[in-house]
């Protein structure tokens, strides 16, 4: 590649980058994070997005160079130079992009093992998905001894803990570690809130977790994504956070009805 | 040296078809008259056998509609159907000892329209069988996919009811991955890839036309669930939701045994034609790449399809048989189903794939008259991706609740396919550095491919990435990326593929205009179509849904819009190849002065494809070598030799 080639892609490069720069901030890609999860996961998302605007505007640059450049020109019947290949271009562009890879795992591999954090004080919530509802559970000493199953609710029996209090939409006090065990009644559904970015399949016969740490109060779609049936578009609630002390007065204000199946 | 076609001649004139006998004894000679009887006899027979069971055993209902549709109508009926066309004539003559003629060429070539609606066993009729018949299910797929759109055009529900709505996008995506994508590819290679290695015909040309007429009866049952509900849990078909579905889910789970049959029958026919068939000299570092592509791509489908077809087995079996494999009732495990899944269902992606990387390579090396850059890593980066590909299916499960360790190895060999499928990125891009670029439509379509797959492998990162991709699961990103990368990546290239060897299969050239005005309307329709998905599910819409927040209305519309300008492009193309092929100029023999063997033979090529096997001396993209030659055909000892002497 002579020098004048060299400056031109260069140039274009940067153009291109500038451009896909200025759509990844100035577009709202993501909702505004609300939990301490979804500042680890958009740390990753910007993380990953850096990377990805940098390999774009190198192959967009090369591509739109070589395209326009090395065009036929309409009479011109002839072969361009037999270059077969060059070892050390290829060996390039196989170790850049692998250190790239590796330094992307490592990042990601960093949010997830803090996001999957359960730490001491954390409230315990059950979220039972059946078609084409979400219920929430919260059993009666409100902390998370770290029971494996379900401590409420079990598909075959029921509502099994007297003491649980049950709502239809997920109420949460702020700042504070939640951790949700999740199962489902027939099909599988799968929980999400886009504010906190947490989303996990809540699968029947198996009860899976997830840490949630809400930071800002307020009310968000709390959304189905797992294909459950006819009603699938339709089970969508609220995830309300609220202070700590509202927290407090409305779970005692709740009532913990006998018999739910 | 064999002199091909001199010995097939006196046995194919000798073993032309004979004309159709007349009266009662056409009932009984292969072909349609006898597939009409056929087909209701062998559904009978299936009826007899579960209503027999049942009487023995003393079942209530004994005439249960369940069982029998699913061994009458999608099992025995079908194998009646194929036994009347006569694709199993020869081998059951040979198995009870009746004489059979081994060098029996009545049903190769095609002589009159009427021979492309038998069995034949000439690899380019049925590459021609295969493409026609996957572009009418494309068009079927892509329909369904214009009243998906017309329905999220607005937020609230619209035209159809949420079971219809279900039905809808899980039959477009089986069709467009079962019905279309897969078998184009194989339709594509079938025709030039026997050619391409100086081959006369596949190793198994019989089972080669078994393997074609399995595909339109699945792709009719896929279509026939329409009037049995049920088969609306998604392609995917996840358990439990599948297993609780209206019966019309066994229709899928049947039409996935004939469609993967298909495949795996047509695999292990190109891994033996190209182990055992090459060409004297075609070393497998004298491949095309498009044979290294078939190559590595057949054995994912011989090693992986299994599992998707166990998958729906087992579907069908908790379905209509009250088996517990998923069932949690009973002790099974839904989570299974998806590990099996998917063990399919990812190296599936790399089925849909790297035949368009083989198809692209042929036409971007021809199109910029330069050697493929790197074209022995190109080739291992292809195996990379074969074993990587393996590694790598709970990808699709991060948020599934499958053991959480499990999610930090799969993000590993995730993300490392990035490597390999870089190296084949750049090497492109290298290959048309200072090259004599042609822009003809298979090269706009091959360049259309490599931007889209950039974009498509980019997006892809992000959901490698576990952290990512638990926000983004199962939301129109996921819809975003699967189109950058199925329709503006496999589509693509199988659209370079259609319009580069057109001429060499149907003699005629398409029209060069009309091309380019197919290639920029889908090109842009397909960014405006599916780029603004990106945004609205990282947003929060999540996929698979009739009806939506009324904050993504504007973007719906949008896309809606662009998705109908999309299905409008495709009326083009058909416009072009039927025109074309009726009424197109001549094509020569080598309209791109290719130097892969399928050019050097006459646009369409002889019956047995060579005059005489020809001998491969070279590689196959030795562009602006001098003197370089891939292959000698129909020469002489003497100009091999000469030619192997330069080499050394």
């Amino acid at each position: 590649m002579r020098a004048g080639s060299l400056i031109k892609v260069i140039l274009v490069a940067l153009v291109l980058a500038a451009i896909v720069t200025a759509i990844a901030i100035f577009i709202p890609w993501l909702p505004e994070p609300a939990s301490e999860e979804a500042d680890r996961i958009d740390f990753v998302f910007w993380f990953v997005t850096a990377i990805c605007i940098a390999i774009f505007a190198v192959v967009a640059a090369i591509s739109v160079y070589s395209l326009v450049k090395f065009r036929a020109r309409p009479d011109d019947d002839s072969d361009g130079p037999p270059i077969h290949g060059h070892t050390g271009i290829e060996i390039t562009w196989t170790v850049i992009p692998l250190v790239l890879v590796i330094a992307m795992i490592v990042v990601s591999s960093v949010a997830l093992a803090q996001n999957d954090r359960v730490p001491d004080d954390s409230l315990r919530v059950e979220v039972w998905g059946q078609q084409f509802a979400w219920t929430f559970l919260y059993p009666p000493d409100n902390r998370d001894a770290g029971e494996d199953e379900m401590v409420c609710v079990r598909r075959d029996q029921g509502i099994i803990e007297d003491g649980c209090k049950v709502s239809p939409n997920l109420r949460l006090p702020v700042n504070r570690p939640t951790r949700l065990y999740l199962s489902a009644r027939d099909v599988i559904h799968s929980f999400w809130v886009p504010e906190f970015r947490q989303k996990q399949d809540a699968v029947p016969g198996i009860t899976t977790q997830i840490t949630v740490t809400p930071t800002k109060t307020g009310s968000y779609r709390l959304i189905c994504t797992e294909l459950c049936g006819l009603g699938h578009a339709l089970m969508r609630t609220r995830a309300i956070v609220t202070s700590p002390s509202d927290f407090e007065r409305w779970l005692t204000s709740r009532t913990t009805p006998g018999g739910m199946s | 040296m064999t002199a091909v076609h001199e010995e097939h001649a006196e046995h194919y004139e000798a073993h032309a078809p004979s004309p159709p006998p007349s009266g009662l004894r056409r009932l009984m000679a292969p072909g349609w008259v006898r597939a009409i009887w056929m087909t209701p006899l062998f559904a009978l027979i299936g009826f007899g056998i579960v209503v027999g069971i049942r009487a023995l055993a003393g079942w209530e209902p004994i005439v249960d509609w369940e069982p029998i549709i699913t061994v009458a109508f999608l099992t025995t009926a079908p194998i009646g159907f194929l036994a009347g066309l006569g694709a199993f004539d020869y081998w059951l003559r040979w198995a009870f000892g009746f004489p059979t003629v081994p060098e029996d060429h009545s049903g190769h070539g095609a002589r009159r329209w009427t021979d492309y609606f038998r069995i034949n066993t000439d690899h380019k009729v049925i590459g021609v069988q295969y493409v026609v018949t996957t572009v009418f299910f494309f068009l079927a797929g892509g329909l369904m996919a214009m009243l998906v759109r017309a329905e999220l055009a607005k937020p609230e529900a619209n035209y159809v009811d949420p079971q219809t709505y279900n039905e809808l996008f899980t039959a477009h995506a089986a069709l467009m991955i079962f019905l279309f994508v897969i078998p184009a590819f194989a339709g594509l290679a079938n025709y030039v890839l026997p050619i391409m290695i100086g081959a006369p015909d596949m190793a198994f040309p019989r089972l080669n036309a078994l393997s074609y007429w399995l595909l339109p009866i699945a792709g009719l049952m896929m279509l026939a669930s329409f009037f049995f509900p049920g088969f609306g849990a998604g392609w995917t078909n996840y358990t439990p939701l599948s297993v609780d579905q209206p019966f019309g889910n066994v229709f899928f789970s049947m039409a996935v045994q004939w469609a993967g049959a298909s495949s795996i029958m047509t695999a292990l026919n190109f891994l033996v034609t190209i182990i055992t068939m090459r060409a004297p000299g075609m070393t497998f570092w004298r491949m095309p790449l498009l044979v290294w592509a078939n190559f590595t791509t057949s054995l994912l489908v011989v090693i992986a399809t299994p599992f998707i077809a166990g998958s729906q087995f087992f579907v069908m079996f908790d379905k209509v048989m009250h088996t517990h494999f998923f069932d949690v009732e009973g002790g099974g495990y839904p989570l299974g189903y998806q590990h099996i899944f998917w063990f399919y269902s990812h190296p599936a992606v790399y089925i849909m794939i790297l035949p368009g990387f083989g198809i692209v390579s042929e036409v971007i090396s021809a199109m910029s008259r330069k050697p493929i850059f790197g074209y022995r890593l190109m080739a291992l980066s292809l195996v990379a991706i074969l074993i990587l590909g393996f590694s790598v299916w709970a990808h699709h499960m991060f948020v599934a609740g499958m053991a959480t360790w499990l999610r930090v190895p799969m993000m590993i060999t995730t993300l490392l396919i990035a490597v390999p499928t870089g190296i084949k990125v750049f090497s492109w891009l290298a290959t048309t550095w200072e090259g004599k670029i042609n822009f003809s439509t298979p090269m706009l379509f091959a360049l259309g491919f490599v931007s889209m797959f950039v974009i498509g492998g980019l997006s892809g990162i992000f959901l490698g990435a576990v952290p990512i991709d638990i926000h983004a699961s199962d939301t129109y990103y996921v819809v975003a990326h699967i189109h950058y990368v199925l329709l503006g990546g496999s589509l693509f290239t199988i659209f370079a593929g259609f319009y580069y060897w057109f001429p060499k299969m149907t003699g005629r050239m398409y029209n060069e205009t009309l091309g380019k005005v197919h290639f920029w309307g889908t090109f842009l329709a397909v960014n405006t179509t599916f780029f603004p998905m990106h945004l609205i599910g990282l947003q929060g819409q999540p996929r698979r849904v009739y009806t939506y927040e009324s904050q993504f209305s504007e973007w719906n519309l949008f896309i809606s819009i662009s998705s109908f300008v999309l299905g409008a492009s495709f009326i083009v193309f058909i416009y072009n190849m039927i025109v074309s092929w009726s009424r197109g100029p001549r094509a020569p023999a080598n309209p791109w002065r290719a130097n892969t063997l399928e050019w050097q033979v006459s646009s369409p090529p002889p019956i047995f494809n060579f005059d005489e096997i020809p001998q491969v001396v070279g590689n196959p993209y030795e562009y602006g070598v001098p003197g370089a030659k891939h292959a000698i055909l129909n020469g002489d000892r003497k100009e091999v030799e000469a030619t192997e002497e330069v080499r050394r």
